[in-house]
């Protein structure tokens, strides 16, 4: 993970993304206007959260196994990294929805239950933090992740399918339909979502490195 | 006749003129103005991003200075 080259790329890919989002041709569809473009940025946003909360979900088990404090550290890093690019989802979807759906705030299903899920992983970080013996500390919160995670992927994946949602792809539609995204947004939308995973796993990858010097300095 | 070629040729010069300033005028002709001047934002965007990109690499770098120090 040391290395330089899956940075570069990382810059690469979500550069590539800026200059293709706003240049290449987009499909036209009423309401949504030019600001179907935003699918390049606000969606890659909660990506990158997913795969942060995957990468704390996997550190917290191995944490659980080995007991090796440094999966610890890399768990609750990657939560930290996932929250922040949650809430920047949260924002982008506001502000998008604000000018095609009418309003900020809709209480569409999948916008509750993605506030919900950010819910979910701050009070992990609450409860990591209330407690001062490391071990204990670990453990326990260790435990609440590994519940968390299949929580957020109900939350975000399964229950706005169940009812009528403004989000595409949602509410009775069949998971993963090839028809749900215009073909000509994907070569764009890919390497997107790849660029900001990158971009995601190299600033927890920097979180866990400065709190490991923290962890040796005390 | 002649002077119909007269007016003609003037016409078809200030038909020239008019366009040519349509066409130039103080529009001097650069890629980044052209779609809505939608370029500029592209670039700035892009200015953004190459700036934060070089920021993540100063503060790994700097890391990597306090990691070498430690062993």
């Amino acid at each position: 993970m040391n290395k330089t080259w899956w940075k570069i790329l990382a810059i690469i890919l979500v550069l590539f993304s800026i200059i293709a989002g706003f240049l290449f041709p987009v499909p036209a569809k009423p309401i949504l206007n030019e600001s179907i473009r935003n699918i390049h940025f606000h969606v890659p946003m909660w990506f990158a959260m997913i795969m942060m909360l995957l990468v704390s979900f996997i550190y917290s088990i191995k944490y659980l196994n080995k007991g090796n404090e440094n999966d610890d550290l890399i768990a609750v890093e990657s939560a930290n990294v996932g929250i922040v690019f949650g809430i920047l989802g949260l924002l982008t979807g506001a502000v998008w929805a604000n000018y095609t759906w009418g309003e900020p705030w809709s209480n569409d299903p999948k916008q509750n239950s993605a506030a919900i899920a950010l819910l979910v992983y701050m009070a992990y970080l609450v409860l990591r933090n209330s407690m001062d013996e490391e071990q204990k500390r670990g453990k326990i919160s260790a435990v609440y992740n590994v519940f968390a995670f299949p929580i957020m992927i109900v939350l975000l994946f399964v229950l706005p399918r169940m009812t009528d949602s403004l989000h595409p792809g949602n509410g009775g539609n069949p998971g993963f339909n090839t028809k749900d995204m215009a073909p000509e947004l994907r070569p764009v939308f890919y390497p997107a979502c790849l660029g900001w995973i990158l971009v995601s796993g190299w600033i927890t990858t920097l979180r866990y490195r400065i709190r490991k010097q923290e962890n040796l300095n005390n | 006749m002649k002077k119909f070629l007269f007016a003609f040729c003037f016409l078809l010069l200030a038909s020239c003129i008019t366009f040519a300033q349509e066409a130039d005028g103080v529009e001097m002709a650069t890629a980044l103005r052209s779609s809505g001047k939608i370029y500029v934002v592209v670039a700035v965007l892009a200015t953004v991003f190459i700036g934060l990109a070089f920021y993540l690499f100063s503060i790994d770098s700097r890391l990597k200075k306090i990691e070498k120090q430690q062993h």
